[in-house]
């Protein structure tokens, strides 16, 4: 248009093209350069270069070893010369007194097979342990003189650890360690053992196919029971962790749903002439929106103590502030027609809101219900973390332990399952709600 | 509907059918109405039982903590200027773990939705994986990522700045890929025509036409991501959340330090989503015209 009102010529179209292209040419080289800038920047600020210091690659390494594999501790008493056998060297996995896997053979001397040719021997005295390729290592522990080792001679290799008080051993097939008090071998296996049952129960090892038979013979609650009550994975604790983490997205979805329908007619302008209680709803909404879930967290806390009741209540807090912003913009954007339409056969307001406003909303409303219930799933995991509740309370738990990798494996990939499982539900519940409605729009 | 000449009888027939839907569908709606209210009723007295405290105790001292902050805070309401100056490097540590977060996470979702788009993507075949992809990212809660993170990388803003991004990356990508489906491939098959790689295509063909609904929709996980981030803190990753629990914990006598932080916070999330909101507004509007 302004090439009619001042027609510049070809020059001035020239250089208006040739503006054109410089500017567009720093846009494109400018800003890919301002975001590496800044990125560098916070590669400085977060002391990106120090993380190589404190990054701990040990950690790093027993976290993925132990979220795939067990371990299982076969223990001496140095002072009473009783060996144990235990998985994880949990007591809700050991092995009941004077029995172990068929690779340690319990005697006065125990035997203990660490595979390829790995052996190592629980004497009455002596501890010896058959490295292939390296020879026989022994260790005297004695309470007077410590652990004497008798070693090859030449260099000591760095996969032995040798003091006076403490031998250590870490081969492939496992790892020893001899003090003064006690001798223990552990052996690593892939899989997560005790995951279906714990040792005292009699299903422990059984195949699918002889379990089918027995749980055919009439023992299918005893063996439900054995599962169910897991001590060492807590399967009935982590199911009711899960369904209580969904009722905390559940109920402050819903109840901050129903909440902010009526006060969002409040707030939209339509439906409030007074321009007081509009500006009042309005900035009630922002306040709710802006004091952050965390917040709301902290202080409900405070009142109602740890659970899945505050969760749900700092849920539905916050999302009352962003439900009566969507519900009020929604409210806003209607057909007035529609409620002309039934107000002109006489309706009254109840029925004019009913009948003319609540069938225009509905979709909109459902669908962002919907949407917000299962980002409520994941914000549910977090807040249970925080006010002690559900399946992110258990997750924090195991991994403040910082060793039952397996178990924050398990969790994690229980949580994603979990809230996938809702993203499916609540898109599957939109377009069953909302098929007909859709196709009008 | 044909047969306009009904006869009264058909009349009637179609009044009794149509009445009997109504009153089905009434039936319908008053079942599932009944089965809401249930479900509600149903589970908040679970959560009430599990609880600590319980609900009737608890609401009568919903106020009592904001209370005692506010009465300290307002006791040494001299110091809170101070408390305010002391903890802005805290927020903008904050601020800073979010807006990487965005951009990197922007950045990784921009690639998986080019990928992950029938028409643009560099192998049609690996389609789905990517979608899976992103699936999974965007399922894993943040704080997941964080805490292991933080037990491998030690406490910081790094492990944060890591799983929001991971976050972000699903999250948006699955936005992009829908803007994607929506651009005009004439571009693409122009810029191709020339020879131009699948590099070339995407910079010089799609991203200037998504650009806008790129920034917008990344202006809106920015504002998510400072919540994240502060939540993130909480939990031990740094920044504003970090001082907050340790003023909280430290418990009464602190009281003014963590009034100073939730003004900060409230200000910032505030002000933040009051500025991107106008900025979104002028994007979608300038690319509507």
């Amino acid at each position: 248009m302004t090439v009619f009102a001042t027609d510049p010529g070809a020059e001035g179209l020239k250089a208006q093209a040739d503006r054109l292209f410089a500017r567009k040419r720093l846009m494109n080289f400018g800003l890919p350069i301002l975001v590496l800038t800044y990125l560098a920047y916070v590669i400085f600020a977060f002391d990106v270069p120090g993380l190589y210091e404190r990054a701990s690659l040990e950690n790093a390494r027993t976290l993925v070893a132990d979220s795939y594999s067990y371990k299982t501790h076969v223990t001496r008493d140095n002072r009473n010369g009783v060996v144990s056998v235990a998985i994880e060297g949990e007591r809700k996995g050991s092995y009941p007194e004077g029995t172990g896997p068929d690779w340690v053979a319990l005697g006065e001397t125990t035997v203990i097979d660490l595979g390829n040719g790995h052996i190592v021997r629980f004497g009455p005295e002596i501890v010896e342990y058959d490295i292939p390729g390296y020879g026989l290592v022994r260790a005297t522990p004695s309470r007077s003189a410590g652990v004497e080792a008798e070693l090859r001679s030449g260099a000591v290799p760095d996969w032995i650890n040798q003091s006076r008080n403490r031998l250590a051993i870490k081969t492939d097939a496992g790892r020893l360690t001899v003090t003064r008090n006690r001798a223990e071998v552990f052996r690593y296996f892939t899989g997560w053992e005790l995951f279906w049952f714990t040792l005292d129960s009699p299903y422990h090892g059984m195949g699918p196919v002889p379990l089918l038979r027995h749980a055919f013979s009439g023992e299918a609650g005893a063996i439900w029971s054995d599962f169910w009550n897991n001590a060492m994975w807590r399967h009935r604790d982590v199911a009711w962790a899960l369904f209580e983490t969904i009722l905390m997205a559940f109920l402050g979805t819903m109840g901050a749903g129903l909440v902010a329908l009526p006060v969002a007619f409040l707030a939209s302008r339509n439906f409030t002439p007074l321009r007081s209680v509009r500006f009042a709803m309005r900035r009630l909404f922002d306040f709710l929106r802006g004091v952050d879930a965390l917040i709301w967290t902290i202080v409900l806390a405070r009142a109602f103590g740890p659970g899945p009741l505050t969760g749900a209540l700092a849920i539905l807090v916050t999302d009352t502030g962003t439900f009566g912003k969507i519900f009020s913009e929604a409210l806003e954007n209607i057909d007035e027609k529609q409620i002309e339409g039934v107000a002109s056969t006489g309706a009254k307001p109840i029925q004019r809101y009913r009948f003319g406003v609540i069938p225009q909303v509905t979709p909109v409303l459902l669908s962002q219900l919907l949407y917000f219930l299962e980002s409520n799933t994941r914000s549910a995991t977090i807040i249970g973390a925080i006010t002690g509740g559900g399946i992110g309370l258990l997750l924090t738990q195991a991994i403040i332990t910082q060793k039952d990798w397996e178990e924050v494996a398990y969790y994690i990939v229980l949580i994603i399952l979990m809230v996938m499982v809702m993203d499916w539900f609540s898109g599957w519940l939109r377009r069953k709600l909302i098929a007909g409605s859709e196709s009008g729009h | 509907m044909a047969d306009l000449t009904a006869d009264p009888a058909g009349v009637s027939d179609i009044r009794s059918a149509y009445i009997e839907m109504t009153r089905r569908k009434r039936v319908y709606g008053g079942l599932l109405l009944i089965l809401f209210v249930a479900l509600m009723a149903a589970g908040f007295r679970t959560a009430d039982d599990r609880n600590a405290g319980n609900f009737r105790d608890g609401i009568a001292h919903v106020f009592d903590y904001p209370a005692e902050v506010l009465s300290e805070a307002a006791e040494k309401a001299a110091q809170l200027p101070g408390h305010i100056v002391h903890f802005f490097p805290a927020l903008v540590e904050t601020l800073n773990i979010a807006a990487a977060s965005t951009l990197i996470g922007a950045l990784l979702g921009t690639v998986l939705s080019l990928l992950s788009t029938r028409g643009l993507a560099r192998w049609p075949m690996l389609i789905p994986v990517f979608r899976r992809l992103m699936d999974i990212s965007r399922a894993v809660p943040e704080i997941v990522i964080a805490l292991v993170l933080i037990f491998v990388l030690g406490g910081g803003p790094v492990p944060a700045m890591i799983a929001i991004a991971i976050h972000t990356s699903g999250a948006l990508g699955k936005l992009f890929s829908e803007v994607n489906e929506n651009a005009s491939l004439k571009p693409v098959e122009g810029l191709q025509s020339v020879g131009a790689n699948w590099t070339q295509r995407m910079y010089l063909g799609v991203i200037p036409q998504v650009g806008p609904n790129y920034v917008s929709y990344a202006l809106l996980r920015f504002e998510i991501n400072i919540r994240a981030s502060a939540i993130l803190g909480f939990v031990g990753a740094g920044g504003i959340g970090y001082e907050l629990r340790n003023s909280m914990s430290w418990g009464q006598g602190r009281y003014d330090e963590a009034a100073a932080i939730f003004i900060l916070l409230f200000l910032t999330i505030v002000i933040v989503d009051q500025l991107s909101g106008r900025l979104r507004d002028r994007l979608t509007h300038g690319a509507r015209t």
